[in-house]
């Protein structure tokens, strides 16, 4: 188990910068996503910690060890491929074990017929059998070591492919978007698998995935990265509830963040979407951005006129999709059912944002911090005391 | 599968089946009147009305002949040992290169791959006369290193192989570089192990030219030397002792082929395989 620190890597692909500066640091034995779209980067700063890509500039320290200049096989780090990357033409039980014959036996105990010759080979080789029938049993494919790679399905195949992590004992699984080949049940099945396994064998994991989902359910913490810069580094709920700026807060959650024109006005009071709130930006004025999650919206009787388009019931919750009546902008109200049932018309509903709900982001698209008029009387409200600076001079 | 839908395929395919089984008489027609030609007494051969079927077969005097005057099972071992020769080390040298020019970055790949192509523009015969000087002077000449030595390196196979390796996965490589392995493992752990259809299809190619081949060896191998490889042997045959005898002659060149033949008949699979694979044609 080790701790992974990346100080300021680029890279760039010819003309294309694909990192600009990433610099971040993973606890010991903790889960970590790298989500973004795709071309974010997140692959290639995955490939910069595994060895098999050389950073332009900056360092990769593991478990306290400078690793920038070392070669993948010497930074003991076990990689989970995207695609197939087996061995087609050995069993199972080969696919897992080579890592171990190629790390403990010379080339002279390697070879076919020779290595028998060689004393400790046979003891040598019992042990490594031995350590591949336990990850096999772990991951729980021990029935299947005698098959080829080409006989299994999607997901023994990726869990093959974690036994050949798991069998090395790296200080570091670093896995390349492992699920996305596999049919959304199992996907599903293999998410709490892996959160499951990680939890027993409690080693650092770096897991690149463009699914939020897959990053928020699994993860310990979460690293949102877009255009070859980490925009935000956070638990989960960090993620969700605080997002550092407007392109965080679209790309995670599901159903997506509505975005309502908004404004600071006399004293930084917010007005959505022409409506008046209780949020105040005490450092902000003039037109801003609001984002609102969709359950963050309430039915209430005074509020944001909304037109319903479209309603899906899910049993647990209904979504309503709609259109504000001022501009048109789409949004998605997330409501339980017997709120929904309550509702006085199924055409045109009023919607306000919970208190403290609305996140506000500025021109650029940085977060902007909002207080309740409340407390933002209350920080007014006591008279400064003037101090007397005494005159020496 | 319901026998009616079998029997009325048949039918369908009957005309197809009858033009494709014209041409493959078409083909083999030289094939099969050598053999026949082979089995004939020499006054049946020069006979003016021709017949395929013998009236009288010469079997032993033909092939007694053969076996008799020119040491033929000499020649096929040669032949033998100069393909096998060459093919191991085209193979030594065409895996590596072609991996190396497939999935290695480094400096001047395309530039080098680039050369390599030009490589295959040339052909055998013009490296023929400088490569014999060089022979001559160093007095490898008539010698199995003579034979084999200029054809060890294989523009073609080195392109066959890079083009087929290019297809694999970079992950698979990738993975075997954080297993452990180091380019050479990974050339003969892993990538070898998976090339053996191509192998096996250059091979093939391989093999027949060289055994075929009269060109090198009819310069590299001087006199009646032990040394001749089959092509060489028939012609030596023809020149020295069959004269026209032609029925002696047919049966020298039948005997040749008859390894060749045998070893398609039990490759066959695997060579119609290879060729679909890499989408090469003869």
């Amino acid at each position: 188990m080790a701790g992974i620190s990346l100080d300021g890597i680029e890279k760039a692909f010819g003309e294309t910068r694909v990192l600009k500066g990433v610099s971040l640091a993973f606890d010991p034995g903790a889960f970590v996503s790298l989500v973004g779209p795709s071309g974010c980067g997140k692959t290639t700063l995955l490939r910069i910690i595994a060895g098999l890509e050389s950073a332009d500039r900056g360092r990769v320290v593991i478990g306290g060890a400078d690793v920038t200049g070392r070669r993948a096989a010497d930074r003991a780090v076990a990689m989970v491929f995207q695609n197939d990357a087996h061995y087609p033409h050995m069993t199972v039980e080969q696919n897992i074990a080579l890592p171990l014959v190629m790390r403990r036996l010379s080339a002279m105990e390697r070879a076919p017929f020779l290595g028998r010759l060689v004393s400790g080979t046979g003891e040598r080789r019992a042990a490594i059998r031995r350590e591949v029938e336990e990850a096999a049993k772990l991951l729980s494919i021990d029935h299947l070591m005698a098959r080829r790679p080409g006989q299994l399905s999607g997901g023994q195949r990726q869990r093959v492919a974690l036994g050949r992590a798991i069998v090395r004992h790296p200080r570091a699984f670093l896995m390349d978007e492992p699920l996305s080949n596999l049919d959304a049940a199992l996907r599903h099945d293999m998410r709490r698998e892996l959160v499951d396994l990680h939890r027993r064998v409690g080693v650092t994991t770096v897991y690149v995935t463009h699914d939020q989902a897959e990053a928020m359910t699994m993860s310990d913490r979460v690293a949102v990265m877009l255009g070859g810069v980490v925009l935000q580094f956070g638990t989960p709920r960090e993620i969700y509830e605080q997002p550092s700026t407007i392109d965080v807060a679209k790309f995670i959650g599901s159903p997506r963040i509505n975005i309502l024109p908004g404004e600071a006005g006399a004293e930084g009071r917010i007005s959505l979407a022409g409506q008046a709130t209780d949020e105040v930006a005490p450092r902000a004025a003039g037109p801003l951005q609001l984002g609102i999650r969709p359950e963050h919206l309430a039915l209430a009787t005074e509020g944001l006129a909304v037109t319903v388009r479209h309603v899906e019931f899910l049993g647990a919750e209904v979504l309503v999709y709609g259109q504000t009546q001022t501009d048109g902008t789409p949004l998605i109200i997330r409501l339980d059912p017997a709120a929904w049932e309550a509702a006085p018309s199924r055409e045109t509903v009023r919607v306000a944002p919970l208190a403290g709900r609305l996140l506000a982001f500025d021109a650029g698209g940085h977060r902007v911090g909002l207080i309740s008029a409340a407390a933002a009387r209350q920080v007014q409200e006591p008279a400064q005391p003037v101090v007397r600076v005494p005159r020496y001079v | 599968m319901i026998p009616g839908s079998n029997d009325r395929s048949l039918l369908a395919d009957l005309p197809r089946l009858a033009i494709l089984s014209l041409l493959g008489l078409l083909f083999l027609m030289p094939y099969i009147w050598m053999v026949s030609v082979s089995l004939k007494p020499l006054d049946e051969v020069w006979r003016a009305s021709m017949s395929l079927i013998p009236e009288t077969l010469a079997i032993d005097k033909n092939y007694g002949r053969v076996f008799r005057e020119v040491p033929i099972g000499r020649y096929l071992l040669n032949g033998a040992i100069v393909c096998a020769g060459i093919l191991v080390f085209q193979l030594a040298f065409a895996l590596p290169a072609g991996y190396a020019l497939a999935k290695l970055n480094f400096r001047g790949r395309e530039t080098l791959f680039a050369f390599v192509m030009l490589g295959l523009l040339i052909p055998a015969h013009v490296p023929a006369i400088p490569l014999y000087i060089a022979f001559a002077k160093t007095g490898v000449l008539n010698t199995y290193a003579a034979l084999i030595a200029p054809s060890t390196i294989s523009v073609f196979a080195i392109f066959m192989f890079r083009q087929f390796f290019r297809a694999m996965p970079d992950e698979l490589i990738q993975a075997a570089r954080m297993d452990g392995l180091g380019e050479w493992s990974i050339v003969w752990r892993i990538i070898v192990p998976n090339a053996w259809p191509a192998a096996t299809a250059f091979a093939i190619f391989s093999v027949v030219a060289h055994w075929n081949d009269l060109f090198w060896p009819l310069i590299a191998v001087s006199g009646k030397g032990d040394l001749a490889t089959p092509a060489l042997g028939v012609i030596y045959f023809r020149t020295e002792e069959a004269g026209d005898d032609f029925g002696a002659l047919m049966a020298a060149a039948t005997l040749t082929t008859i390894p060749l033949v045998a070893a398609f008949l039990l490759a066959q699979r695997r060579f119609i395989e290879g060729i679909t694979m890499t989408g090469l044609k003869g």
